[in-house]
């Protein structure tokens, strides 16, 4: 069972030490200017954590038991590759979740 | 007058945000219930949802106290999976530094990887925005976002039920982001960027806590950055 002041004592720091993570540059750097050189690296901030906080899910979902799965797999690689293509994030999610859906009914349909 | 208006803004965040209500509701669902399970009472999950608002650094911090883990260890746990967080907070950093540190500590607080992914995207997008309008974007992502996230949580917690499995809604979240990702990938060093960051967090897959993710990103951004003057000294070169 877990509860009480240890839990609480958790709760309160993972909170602070989270904020001030949140915080850090935010908050130090402010509206001072950042030399060139690391803004050139926090261009490619977005597409550097990104593919790779999603890609263990996509290539060993948790839902499978980390087994790799076809139509999710498939639905991942149409959601980046309409993305890519139609520049549009919203109909990208939209052919993503088509493509999984049939996928995971075809699977269905043929008893995987 | 110059660009749109805020509210107009405003509301477009809102509307971008929406596909993620798929995504941070089951989220919040699954914590909930696996507190709930944990033995958790209602204020006790709605607190933890509601302060640390980080749903793979929860799950981390309960997985470590179900496994009589320290306090201690459970809070390391959480904080290594938040360390992505400081990545986003230097990213935003160009584009919000310059709020006044009140509302810096607001955006802090409302920073998790959807309000950064859809604001950063845009952001790019939109080099023009003034501060005030690219502030209004982020909050209306974190409108929609954030009321799910507290509203979904309490209910996993009262009904102690989780999203049928066969809604698939586990893959939500990478559908989400990789459809953010593709209009992302501009330039070669883009590309690259996200190749690295691919190979390398499955490479690293093995490590604790995300230090993995963490070590992928930042080969991932020294990539990026590297082909970007690559590029360039040969744009240089041909001129």
């Amino acid at each position: 069972m877990i509860g009480g002041p240890v839990l609480w004592a958790v709760i309160a720091a993972l909170g602070v030490g989270t904020f001030l993570i949140r915080y850090s540059f935010l908050g130090l750097i402010g509206d001072r200017k950042m030399p060139e050189w690391v803004l050139r690296h926090l261009r490619y901030t977005p597409v550097a954590v990104l593919p790779g906080l999603v890609a263990p899910l996509v290539l060993w979902p948790a839902a499978t038991e980390g087994e790799t799965d076809p139509a999710r797999l498939i639905a991942a690689l149409v959601a980046l590759g309409a993305g890519w293509l139609g520049r549009s994030a919203v109909w990208a999610m939209v052919a993503g979740a088509l493509a999984l859906y049939a996928g995971l009914w075809l699977e269905g349909a043929a008893g995987w | 007058m110059s660009g749109p208006s805020n509210r107009s803004v405003y509301g477009r965040g809102i509307r971008d945000a929406l596909p993620f209500v798929l995504v941070v509701g089951p989220f919040a669902f699954l914590f909930a219930v696996v507190s709930a399970e944990a033995g958790l009472n209602l204020l006790e999950i709605f607190s933890f949802s509601f302060i640390v608002v980080a749903g793979a650094s929860q799950l981390a911090a309960l997985s470590v106290l179900q496994d009589n883990g320290t306090a201690l260890l459970a809070i390391f746990a959480g904080l290594a999976v938040n360390m992505r967080m400081a990545m986003y907070s230097a990213s935003l950093t160009p584009w919000l530094g310059s709020l006044p540190p009140l509302r810096r500590m607001f955006a802090a607080y409302l920073m998790i990887d959807q309000t950064y992914a859809l604001s950063i995207t845009r952001y790019e997008q939109s080099p023009e925005w003034s501060l005030r309008t690219r502030l209004a974007y982020y909050l209306g992502t974190a409108t929609t976002i954030m009321p799910v996230w507290y509203v979904t949580t309490t209910v996993g917690a009262v009904t102690g039920q989780s999203v049928p499995e066969s809604l698939a809604l586990d893959f939500a979240m990478p559908i989400a982001f990789l459809a953010l990702i593709g209009p992302a990938l501009r330039t070669a060093a883009h590309a690259a960027a996200a190749l690295v960051s691919v190979v390398a967090s499955l490479l690293l897959a093995g490590l604790p806590s995300g230090s993995g993710l963490l070590i992928a990103a930042l080969l991932a951004m020294m990539t990026g950055a590297q082909v970007e003057r690559w590029m360039e000294r040969r744009r240089g070169t041909a001129a």
